[in-house]
Order: C-alpha cells, then structure tokens, then sequence
C-alpha cells in the first residue's frame, strides 16, 4: 500500500502536516523514532497516562529520549577541534511521539515583521549570512491565526506594545501570573521596559476536549500529566480519529529511497531491529533541525547547504538572589516575557557602534525562577553544609531569572553533518553538531546582561550573577555545547537553489516530492523560540500540497 | 539487594557524610539513599525494572498510586539502561562506539577502594577518603540528590521525609495549586 504521504517525525511540524493533510482527506503515515507516551496506546485518539509530576523520571533519567548512549550526537566548537570534542547529549529535544511538543513549557510567540526581512531593515553582518526570508510576515500570518487556534494559545491581545499585528484575537485570556513575575513585571516597567503575559500554549479554560492547566509546577521538560499543554496531542488525537492515518512508534526512518526527482517512500527500522519500506506519494521531513539534515544527508542529498547555518540562540542567564520567597514552583514555569531587548533603543544601538559591529539583536526575555528541588541540590557542595543551603534554597525558593533567548545569526561554519566513526544503537551515523558563538552574539550578551541583572536589582536582588549557555569557557568543556534546545536553521529557505535547501513552501529544490516541515528551513533565528513559528510553517506547506486554505 | 552487605555497610557510611544527618533534615541514610542507590544498582531484579515510575498520579494528593506501577521498558530502551547499569561487558551489541563501564561496576570499584576499614575512620578522615575519589564521590553525591529529593517510589525519600525538610510538596497532581496559590502564596 502506497499512503498519500509518510511524515517522519511526529513532533508538532509531523503533527500539524499530518492534521492538515488527513482533514484534507490524505492517507498519512506518521514515523517516529521514540516511543509513544502521549496517547493512550489502546486508542491512539485519547490522551495517554504515562506523564507525572516526577523529576527522576523526567530530568535525570531520559524517559522522553533520546538516551544518549543509544542515540548520542557530537560536537565540537569549529573544525580546528578535530572531529569532536564531546559525545552525549546535544541540545536535544524529546524523541518521543509529540517531540518537543511535549517538554517544552509552551512559549509560543509569534515572531515579528522585521524578523523575515533582517538584511533589509538592518543591513548585513561581518562573518554572518543574513538574508530575508522569501516569504513575509503578511504571507504567514493567516497560518499563524490557525494554529494558534490549533494548539490553544493564552495570551493578552494588546498587552505587548511591539506585538506583529495580529487577524484573530488569542484563543483564550492568558492564567494566572505567578508572583515572582508580579514582581519583576513592576521592577521591569519602573525601568522602562513592557513586559507582557507570555503567549503560553497551556489551557487558562477547558479548551478543545482538555482541562485548564491545574498550575503544578511542572513544566519545563516535563510532559503535562493533564493534557492541559498544547503539544501536538490535539493535532495528533484529530489525526487518528480521521481513520486515515497510521502512527509507527520505535520506528527509525534511516533514508528517503529516491529515483530522480521522485522519492518513493522511506526505510524504516522498527522496535523488533527489522527493516520494512513505506512506500508514499510524498514525503514530509519533519525531524527537527538536527535530524532532519542527518536524514537527508544519510539519504544520500549532496547540496552543500545541507546541515549548514544551524542556530540555536546564545542563551544570557540572569539570576538574582531575593529577599523573599519567590514561589516559581507553581504556575506556567514562565507567565511573563518582555520584547524591549529583540527590539533595541539608543544605549543598544550605541554598543553595537561602540563593538564595530553595525547592529545588535537580543532576544526575548522571560521573567522566571528555578523550581526544582535534584536539580537545586546538585548546584550545592556535598557536606555539612548541604542541608542548611537545601533548607535555606538561595536557588529554588529566592531566586528569579531574567532568560534571554539570544538571536544567533547564520554563520556558514555552524552546522550538523554526519560524525565520521560514532554511531547509534541501530548502526547509523550520527549528526555532529559544530558550534560556537560569534561576535554579535557575544557582543550582544554583554550589552544586555547588565541591563537585566538591574531589572533584578530593581526587584530587589541582594545579588545577581551573568552566566551564559553554552558557557564561554573552553573549547574542549561540555560547557560549550549550547542548551537551548531550540534547534533551527539547518536546510535554508530560499528561491535560489544555489543559496538555499528548500523552497519557499518548504519543497526540497532538487526533488519534486520532498518537503521540510519544521525548522531546519528557519533563515535567521529570530530571538523568540521557534514553535509556533514552525508550526505555521508546516501548516501552510501542508496546505499549499493538499490545496487548502487556512481556517483561522 | 544488589550489594553485598559489606558494600552496603561502606555505602551507608560515604552517605551518611555526602549529606549527613542533622536539625535541618534527615540527610541521605535517614532518606534512604543507601536503598534508592541498591535500586537503581538492581533494577533488572524487578519486572518491570525500576527505571521509569508510572503516571499520572502518585495518590499523595489525590488520584490513584500510579507511581508504585513501573514503566515497561521498550527494547531500545532497555538497551540503554542495561548499558548504564550493568555496563557493555564486551557485548557487540552494547559496543556499537566502544565499551561503557556500568554503574555497577563504579559502585563496585569505588566502595572497594574505600574499604571496609571507611566505616570506623573518624569524620574527617572519611571525608578525605571521599575527597580522595572525586569522580566517584561526585556520582555518589549525584545519585544522594535524587535518592533525597526525587519521588519515594524510587527507593529513597522515605515518607517523603527528604521533601518535608526542604519545604517542597513533592507531586501535587492532581490537586496542582489554585490560582491565588499562583499569584498570591
């Protein structure tokens, strides 16, 4: 049986394209590697029980993968390392049905205007390949209003003042805030800045079948035990109950067969070792953008672009040490972020100047403490002292963080290919990741560290510290490998196929039947996390090959 | 039990110093690292294997103990953990990128070299010998802070007596917090 298209991946871009194209009546086939703890395996149109609120499971022992001694990556900071510095877990997001869906604690900004057309508002960089997008912000925005509605996004119409414009209202008011942000929301604004309630794709009302989000705390890498997180379950469970579609857990896509133009189908591993082909008509490639260039280099694609220009946001950490308790274990994780830094003023334009360097972008700026209690504990020292700090928690319960998701820009030489010797479990190589900061990103940092550890000092701080992730020590410490986990960039958009991958609807250039759905096909990364902005990407290259429209 | 009796007499006594006991909680051995640890060391002796808790609930504050339920590992999966574990003990399959030395094997190297003369050295003197064996006091210390503050199931945090000394309430599905609770503690 040939299906209508095999997804591989069934992260949200799988799971938005395969929602899509089964609405429009395609038979899909969703392929993904790990396994499936989001729907109930004995009615894959019904939430599943597997989440909980449990940091072992979750933080400390893989259960959302990849385990990285089965499936690890490498990486190393240029070619000048040698072939790699580390083996192990790199920025990963879940490989697990739902993907980075089902960890990530539901920020789901839209990106802005500017943000596709960099090169002809800001002008180029020194080292960078910045270009606009082909396509525009107006061009996606009825995209971005479905899968809004899609996913259920809370959020506050006006409360940003640099908000993009917008065709809908938020599906439902923003929850509660929590009340560390309370309190930097006011230290921020004293100092001129407009924080606002952070998109968040968690329920603040019973929403499309799930409850409203019920405040536990566990958020950030944890998947929602209630099902009150939009992670592709609504868009997976909509999917299943159409009838047309098959979903392949444990099932590793190894390579895309290809005859000229025309790929036939894809060679699937499954959980017994067992390799079977799932023949298609097209083929949706939504990995991420670390698997997904692996996957079409191990399909055998030579365009030099592949893997090339990976992103992944230089991540400025702010924390400050508070007089009070500051309570980030209950609620959203982050209910309030701030733009002022994507944006710019005059003191930012004036460090750029002072660096040489024609422009600085920050990134998106989210108010948050530190809740978990491992995690806490393996910050302190072993001894006498640890049950004094534990009790006291200068981390868990008096810390706040301003976290700035840094706009990386494309540099040719960060990019994912295939390690040359490791590999996983199943025998394939794996992607090395090669990555290192440039002078924008670094520049940028240090401009902006200072300006949020006085938003800190504002609330009240009697400390703060400026750490960056990955950390700017050495090359060879696993401290340079980035953990944003927000991968993007790495098969470029672009109508020229000799500057870019894949074409503006996401079509693989040298295949007729080939597309990318995620966001490896992002041109410049934008300070904001990528999700939503992927997702409204996979959306409309499922609707321009079923022939749809958007419903907003 | 995993470990012998004697390994467990020198593990209780290198916990009993990477978090002692005191006013301001139980520390590891009245925790019950010692037992998380010998879990973890021993979870294929349990079917399913003591890796992954179940969902959604624990029962602590409402709903059913699906923790006490233990995920069934998938074959991949177990791959992994048997690895980590019992280490690849020169299996093709487990040295896809050369060998792995298992937890097991640390833990039994690193009380070995400690030794059973630990137990009767004062303090500080066993804080030397830890200090002495840095990789293997940081993966002690490491295995110390989930066996204190991670979910009972586990083996460790007995009564959840690791939680109630920090002031942290643990799992709260399905009760969560209220939105006061949210804004207004």
């Amino acid at each position: 049986m040939t299906v209508d298209a095999v997804i591989v991946g069934s992260g949200p871009g799988g799971a938005t394209a395969a929602d899509v194209l089964s609405a429009a009546g395609w038979t899909v086939a969703i392929v993904e590697k790990g396994r499936n703890h989001l729907l109930d395996p004995d009615d894959l149109t019904r939430p599943g029980a597997d989440y909980s609120n449990d940091e072992v499971k979750f933080h400390t022992r893989h259960f959302l993968g990849p385990d990285p001694l089965v499936e690890p990556r490498t990486f190393r900071t240029s070619e000048e390392d040698g072939d790699r510095t580390f083996v192990g877990e790199v920025n990963s997001v879940p490989s697990t049905v739902g993907g980075g869906g089902t960890h990530a604690d539901g920020k789901v900004p839209r990106f802005r205007p500017d943000d596709f057309r960099l090169r002809s508002v800001l002008g180029p960089q020194p080292d960078a390949d910045v270009e606009d997008w082909p396509i525009d912000y107006e061009e996606l925005e009825p995209y971005y209003a479905e899968v809004e509605r899609m996913v259920g996004v809370a959020g506050l119409d006006g409360a940003n003042p640099f908000a993009a414009p917008r065709s809908t209202p938020f599906p439902m008011a923003p929850g509660a805030p929590m009340f560390g942000a309370l309190r930097s929301v006011e230290a921020a604004e004293r100092l001129g800045y407009h924080p606002y309630p952070a998109p968040t794709a968690a329920n603040s009302v019973p929403y499309d079948g799930r409850p409203a989000c019920n405040n536990c705390g566990f958020c950030s890498f944890f998947g929602c035990p209630i099902h009150a997180k939009g992670d592709p379950v609504a868009m997976l469970r909509r999917t299943m109950a159409t009838g047309r579609a098959e979903l392949l857990s444990e099932s590793f896509v190894s390579r895309i067969r290809i005859e000229g133009r025309r790929a036939t189908g894809v060679d699937v591993t499954g959980p017994d070792g067992r390799e079977r082909f799932v023949a298609a008509r097209h083929v949706i490639v939504a990995a991420g953008a670390i698997e997904t260039p692996r996957l079409l280099l191990l399909s055998g694609l030579d365009h030099p672009l592949i893997g090339r220009y990976y992103m992944a946001h230089f991540q400025t950490i702010t924390a400050g040490g508070m007089p009070f308790r500051t309570w980030a274990e209950r609620g959203r994780a982050v209910t309030h972020v701030h733009d002022d830094m994507i944006v710019g003023d005059e003191r930012s334009r004036e460090a750029a100047a002072a660096a040489g360097l024609p422009w600085i972008r920050g990134g998106l700026v989210e108010h948050s403490g530190a809740a978990m209690p491992i995690m806490e504990a393996k910050h302190y020292p072993w001894g006498a002292a640890h049950p004094g700090l534990m009790a006291d928690s200068p981390i868990r319960k008096r810390l706040w963080a301003m976290i700035m998701q840094g706009e990386d820009l494309p540099y040719f030489h960060n990019r994912v290919d295939l390690d040359p010797t490791v590999k996983d479990a199943r025998g394939f190589p794996v992607a090395r990741v090669t990555y290192r900061p440039g002078r924008h990103e670094l520049v940028a940092s240090e401009h902006f560290g200072p300006r949020l550890a006085a938003i800190l000092q504002e609330m009240g701080a009697e400390w703060t510290a400026v750490t960056t992730s990955p950390g700017r020590g050495n090359a060879e410490s696993p401290e340079s490998v980035p953990e944003s986990r927000h991968n993007v960039g790495t098969t470029r958009m672009g109508t020229d196929p000799a500057t870019s991958v894949v074409d503006p609807t996401g079509r693989v250039h040298s295949l007729d039947n080939v597309v990318v759905a995620d966001s490896s096909v992002f041109v410049t990364s934008a300070g904001y996390g990528p999700t939503l902005t992927l997702v409204a990407l996979a959306a409309r290259a499922a609707h321009v090959l079923a022939g749809t429209a958007p419903q907003p | 039990m995993w470990l012998t009796d004697e390994e467990l007499r020198v593990l209780t006594a290198a916990c009993e110093r990477v978090v002692p006991a005191g006013d301001a909680g139980p520390g590891a051995v009245g925790a019950g690292v010692p037992a998380y640890i010998d879990t973890l060391l021993g979870a294929f002796t349990f079917d399913p294997p003591r890796i992954w808790a179940g969902g959604p609930t624990s029962g602590r504050r409402g709903g059913d103990p699906a923790f006490a339920t233990f995920h069934r590992l998938g074959p991949l999966d177990e791959l992994a953990w048997r690895m980590r574990i019992e280490g690849s003990r020169g299996l093709p399959e487990r040295e896809f990128n050369g060998p792995v030395r298992g937890l097991q094997e640390q833990y039994r190297d690193g009380l070995a070299a400690l030794g059973e003369g630990f137990c009767d050295l004062d303090p500080d003197a066993q804080d030397a010998a830890l200090r002495a064996l840095p990789a293997f006091t940081a993966l002690l210390y490491g295995h110390a802070c989930e066996g204190l503050y991670g979910a009972p199931e586990y083996g460790g945090n007995r009564d959840g007596s690791g939680w109630a000394a920090i002031g942290f309430a643990g799992d709260v599905q399905p009760r969560g917090w209220t939105d006061a609770e949210v804004s207004t503690p």
